[in-house]
């Protein structure tokens, strides 16, 4: 499946998708008397990548938080493939196949690289402090696991630094480590917060080359990002929030020329660099 | 200067008594704070219920030392859920704080006139675990030249350094396994931990028992030294006595608290005898210092050392410092 998935697809805000993955429904978050999340409706292609852009305060990495159970919900229901998933911890979205990464990285600065991938594996029964005793139980499985680690690690370029501490690396290796090793939890949907943020821009390609190819093994990506140029790249979906709404849904070229979202750019946040969004010159 | 009696107590202090003790108590808390970030403060508590269960069940039940050794460290299970439910899904610092009034509250109710019968009040218990020196295997002492050992003495280092070794010998299999894993990436990062599909809060709690049980073990091995068990022994400078010891051995590392608390015992042991040396010989004037106020300043001394220490070697004797350095990021 690819774009063509989106080619019956209403650009508007709250769309039905062909193949539902993950769907909101009157999906709200107050803080006090803040309201940071207020969606109606929203449904997420399965098997694509959708992009999820807004300026600075729209509520993108509260929404992440509140799908990953990192976050609870004032009121509202979600689903993913078809289970509520509201009121579930953090912990369990995340083995129901629903991973997230961070805005700001979260390396296991005094774990090695290694180790930091071999923490993702879900099932691992040397987790279990009585079985954790007796290596035989659990070294069959510890060294696939390794194996798979170090294939992801050599796929994203730092098999060289398995066994450095994570503190030890570069910001933008942080960022590549941090997304080895939600895969190495076996995600159906993964969900990354600002991935490129702090990236040079040589990484970024690779980087983006990553996600690109998490879709084609049959992977859902959602990301937040504020770089316009990697969200035009790589996104097939594109759904912009401001003040804590979902205010349009498309593809990159509709949402350029969506007045809603030059509006909710223009109008709310002054420091965005202009040059970043698609603007119509016809229209101005 | 009797220079062999300054040596002679200081390595009898590295390795009877207090030195087990403490080195159980250490034990546990590598657990928790150095493989798991836990700031547990309240390890007396969990050495009091250790040492109270095994008293209590000897002196007013009857019980012999297996079963009352078992009580006290079901005890330490205990109150550690009953600290960790309310607290583990908080933030670090109430676990802190939590624990080191947790303690105190133990402490206090055991020195209550209320519940003395059991108790024993501000006494505490006597003639706890007669059965442990009866059973002594070990019909001579050992002289080695500059140290010699009685052979109650050697009992209790023979039995108490064992459980040591247990010990170590448990946190070395845990901590290589993905168990460990698991409880070092809480350490760094708990929500990241959370993402991975790991029930933080349940492995805070495992890590939480796990460490309070080897507390308790120390309670219980300084109940059966003494045969008797007394309150303000579980004040709260016993935690970070205990917390010293597993600093200046390295947190995180298997020898650590057991080499810190021999030392940690060793050092004070020195600076008393040597300071009492010194003002029996008249190198210290008496307006200075007296022998009573000796016991004070081997503390201020000893303190002193350990300042130096965390300032010239942070990561401790057995710490690695390429792990401390990245503290700094």
């Amino acid at each position: 499946m690819t774009t063509d998935a989106f080619d019956q697809v209403e650009p508007r805000p709250g769309s039905p998708k062909r193949d539902t993955i993950l769907s909101v429904d009157g999906l709200v978050r107050r803080f006090g008397g803040i309201t940071a999340v207020d969606v109606d409706h929203l449904e997420i292609q399965a098997n694509a990548i959708t992009g999820l852009i807004g300026p600075n305060g729209a509520g993108k990495t509260t929404f992440f938080n509140l799908i990953t159970g990192f976050d609870e919900v004032t009121a509202g229901t979600f689903q993913f493939k078809g289970e509520p998933l509201e009121g579930v911890p953090a912990y369990k979205v995340a083995r129901k196949g629903l991973v997230r990464t961070f805005q700001l990285t979260k390396a296991l600065s005094k774990l090695s690289v290694i180790e930091n991938m071999k923490l993702g594996a879900v099932g691992q029964v040397g987790e279990n402090p009585f079985k954790a005793l007796i290596r035989p139980i659990w070294g069959n499985q510890e060294r696939e696991i390794e194996a798979r680690a170090d294939e992801l690690l050599k796929r994203f370029k730092l098999y060289e630094k398995r066994d450095d501490y994570a503190g030890e690396l570069s910001g933008g290796q942080r960022k590549l480590l941090e997304m080895a090793r939600a895969l190495m939890a076996d995600p159906e949907v993964i969900c990354l917060d600002e991935p490129m943020a702090g990236v040079n821009p040589a990484l970024t390609q690779s980087l983006l080359q990553h996600v690109k190819e998490l879709k084609d093994e049959g992977l859902t990506v959602v990301f937040v990002e504020h770089d316009m140029d990697v969200v035009r790249d790589i996104s097939d979906w594109v759904v912009v929030m401001a003040e804590g709404s979902i205010i349009a849904e498309g593809s990159h070229a509709s949402i350029g020329k969506n007045q809603a979202v030059i509006d909710a750019y223009l109008g709310t946040a002054h420091e965005i660099d202009l040059g970043t969004i698609e603007l119509d010159p016809e229209k101005h | 200067m009797n220079w062999s009696i300054i040596i002679e107590s200081t390595l009898e202090a590295m390795v009877t008594k207090n030195a087990v003790v403490f080195a159980l108590a250490a034990i546990g808390l590598n657990i928790h704070y150095g493989y798991t970030g836990l700031l547990n403060f309240g390890q007396a508590g969990f050495m009091a219920a250790g040492a109270y269960g095994t008293g209590i069940a000897i002196t007013q039940w009857g019980w012999t030392i297996g079963p009352a050794a078992l009580f006290g460290i079901v005890l330490s299970v205990l109150l550690a859920f009953f600290l960790g439910l309310p607290t583990l899904r908080l933030r670090a610092d109430y676990l802190a704080i939590v624990t080191i009034a947790a303690a105190e509250i133990i402490r206090r109710i055991v020195k209550s006139t209320q519940y003395s019968e059991v108790t024993g009040g501000s006494g505490g218990l006597n003639g706890i675990g007669r059965g442990f020196y009866d059973n002594n295997p070990i019909d001579s002492g050992l002289d080695l030249g500059i140290v010699s050992f009685s052979e109650r003495e050697l009992w209790f280092m023979v039995v108490g350094w064992g459980v040591v070794v247990l010990c170590m010998v448990l946190t070395y299999l845990l901590v290589r396994s993905p168990w460990g894993r698991v409880l070092k990436a809480i350490r760094e990062d708990e929500d990241a931990v959370r993402s991975l599909g790991k029930n933080v809060t349940w492995y805070k709690m495992q890590s939480l028992i796990l460490g309070g049980m080897f507390g308790a073990l120390g309670g219980i091995m300084l109940t059966l030294e003494q045969q008797s068990v007394q309150p303000d022994q579980f004040f709260t400078p016993t935690t970070f006595f205990a917390f010293t010891a597993l600093i200046l051995g390295g947190a995180g590392r298997v020898f650590g608290p057991v080499v810190g608390s021999m030392l940690f015992w060793g050092i004070i042991q020195f600076t008393d005898v040597s300071l009492r040396q010194a003002i029996a010989n008249d190198h210290i004037p008496t307006w200075l210092m007296d022998g009573v106020q000796a016991g004070q300043v081997r503390f201020i001394i000893a303190g002193g050392l350990l300042a130096a220490l965390m300032i010239f070697r942070q990561q401790g004797l057995f710490g690695n410092k390429r792990e401390v350095a990245l503290d700094d990021h």
